[in-house]
């Protein structure tokens, strides 16, 4: 996909969140940011995008799978750990007369 | 780039059902009942890209992948199930710190893959994104849980230090300089930048870091291609950026003001202090009238109460307290509802999160442009460690570091009972005139001792 087209649908994303967001109530603002947060660790895409890259090259380099394998690990402690928490928090919500 | 199993029509697809599943569970997010469902939509969504990903690049039957995932799923998952509500703002900078970290480690990958220009220099602008939150984020994360001072730090010349690591940094990435170099400088500026914020500031640093990790993962998709991370990290960016937004206008504090200088608050003007002085020299006589006031007398015949927490009550763990003195007013008969200013607490939102786990209904929160008329139709307002989001003096001290703050209008009630630590003034560092009111009750300590001492009186 060309560049320009990539930037765009960046800013149109950030654009359409930005409206989308906006509606939600700051009662619930700490859960939006850890579950933002969570989204945030997307970027495990991206890391098993360009370790897949390094593992597929001929002679590819240690370094790069270890450094690869360690973005991994780690966005997908974003990941799995900023939907774990949102979940708890938005478990604890409860409405007067609920169990 | 390697290739993939599906074509790009394909993965175009699939990346827009996704995004556009994450967004239907953030418009879900709007609503507390729905808010659980929403979450559940998102976290679902991005399991499908990691397994379209790990499918359409080749490497489903990869061990080092498998295990690299399931280290960190486990470590994080067993960490989520165990945190406490007190300690959410830490946790968050800190997961938030290792996202950009991993955005970092990505963007240095796509540096060494990138085929063209675009993509080279899109890596390095992701890698400095990448490494300030990092660095910004654990040292948020530092002070929160107070292994780093909470006051600002500031060294010599602050400011020009940041402009120049700012510079410099820039100018590396335009050179094309040795990616560590660009990384090590990114780094420094991270840790330079949030040293200096303020334990108070942090609900306006977290969201603003949270913005910069989306926009991380957004350039490094840009840099690796990669149409689902780009439109994620869109999101994710924009909603860090509107937290921000909305904590700065509920703090009164510039952005920028925050980021290149004056974070640490002066003190008031010389005028004010004569004025507190004064009062001072006045309050003999009011003590006179307020040792006539007790929690007793004042909720006896109260219909109407509001409760304000605030960090104060976080500090002491006092929820529970607090909750089971709202229980006893309700059982005799009074309305009570909590108040909740917008920057109560280290991060948007906290003191909601931390009234909720013990089992405060959600119902009973209001916010404060809903509660603000009520206050002049309540009996009494109870303050639980919070001082400068009731600051009157916000309304009328001009010249103040926190005049045009928008507050929450105790003032106006029948009767207030204050239950802070001490009478010194708050974060912003101006005197409250609440205070010295005659209808105001001040009952100083541990709130867990003074709420219980209000709760054994009705």
């Amino acid at each position: 996909m060309s560049h320009i087209i990539l930037i765009i649908i960046f800013v149109v994303s950030a654009i359409v969140g930005y409206f989308i967001i906006n509606n939600v109530p700051t009662l619930l603002h700490t859960p939006l940011m850890s579950g933002m947060n969570a989204l945030s660790g997307i970027t495990v895409i991206g890391a098993l995008a360009v370790t897949a890259a390094e593992m597929h090259k001929a002679g590819y380099s240690k370094l790069s799978i270890v450094i690869g394998a360690i973005a991994i690990i780690l966005a997908m402690i974003n990941v799995a750990g900023g939907f774990g928490i949102t979940a708890r928090m938005l478990k604890m919500f409860k409405k007067k007369g609920d169990d | 780039m390697a290739s993939t199993i599906l074509s790009s029509t394909q993965f175009y697809i699939i990346s827009g059902v996704l995004v556009l599943g994450v967004l239907i569970g953030l418009i879900l997010m709007s609503k507390p009942e729905k808010a659980r469902f929403g979450n559940a939509l998102s976290a679902a969504c991005t399991l499908v890209a990691i397994a379209v990903t790990m499918y359409n690049y080749k490497i489903l039957p990869s061990t080092i992948i498998w295990v690299s995932i399931a280290i960190g799923a486990v470590v994080s998952l067993a960490a989520a199930a165990k945190v406490k509500m007190i300690q959410m703002p830490q946790v968050v900078a800190l997961l938030n710190g290792l996202g950009g970290l991993a955005s970092a480690l990505v963007a240095i990958l796509s540096y060494f893959q990138a085929e063209d220009k675009f993509s080279l220099y899109t890596a390095e602008v992701a890698l400095v994104i990448g490494f300030v939150t990092f660095t910004g984020s654990l040292v948020a994360a530092g002070k929160l849980h107070k292994l780093l001072p909470q006051k600002p730090v500031v060294i010599p010349g602050h400011t020009v230090i940041i402009i120049v690591l700012m510079l410099a940094t820039l100018v590396c990435v335009v050179l094309n300089a040795p990616i560590w170099i660009t990384a090590i400088l990114a780094s420094a500026f991270g840790i330079i930048f949030a040293v200096r914020v303020g334990g108070a500031d942090m609900p306006i640093t977290i969201s603003l870091l949270n913005s910069l990790s989306g926009v991380a993962g957004g350039i490094a998709g840009i840099a690796v291609g990669n149409v689902l991370l780009v439109a994620i990290g869109g999101i994710v960016g924009a909603s860090g950026l509107l937290l921000t937004r909305i904590m700065c206008k509920a703090m009164n504090r510039k952005l920028l003001s925050i980021l290149l200088g004056s974070t640490s608050v002066k003190a008031p003007v010389s005028e004010e202090k004569e004025e507190a002085e004064e009062a001072e020299e006045a309050a003999p006589a009011q003590e006179e009238v307020k040792a006539a006031l007790t929690p007793d007398e004042i909720l006896k015949d109260a219909k109407k109460i509001i409760i304000i927490p605030g960090y104060g009550m976080a500090l002491a763990q006092a929820q529970s307290k607090v909750k089971a003195l709202a229980d006893k007013l309700e059982e005799k008969g009074a309305e009570v509802k909590f108040a909740i200013h917008p920057v109560a607490g280290r991060m948007p939102g906290h003191m909601n999160v931390l009234l909720c786990e013990v089992d405060v209904p959600y119902d009973k929160l209001y916010e404060m442009d809903v509660i603000n008329p009520e206050f002049a139709g309540c009996d009494a307002v109870i303050v639980v460690g919070a001082n400068d989001v009731i600051n009157p003096a916000a309304n009328t001290a001009e010249g103040t570091p926190i005049y045009g703050m928008p507050v929450l209008n105790a003032a106006d009630a029948k009767y207030v009972i204050i239950c802070n630590f001490d009478e010194n003034p708050g974060y912003a560092g101006v005197p409250n005139p609440l205070y010295k009111n005659s209808n105001t009750l001040m009952l100083l300590g541990d709130a867990n001792e003074t709420v219980q001492s209000i709760i054994d009186c009705i």
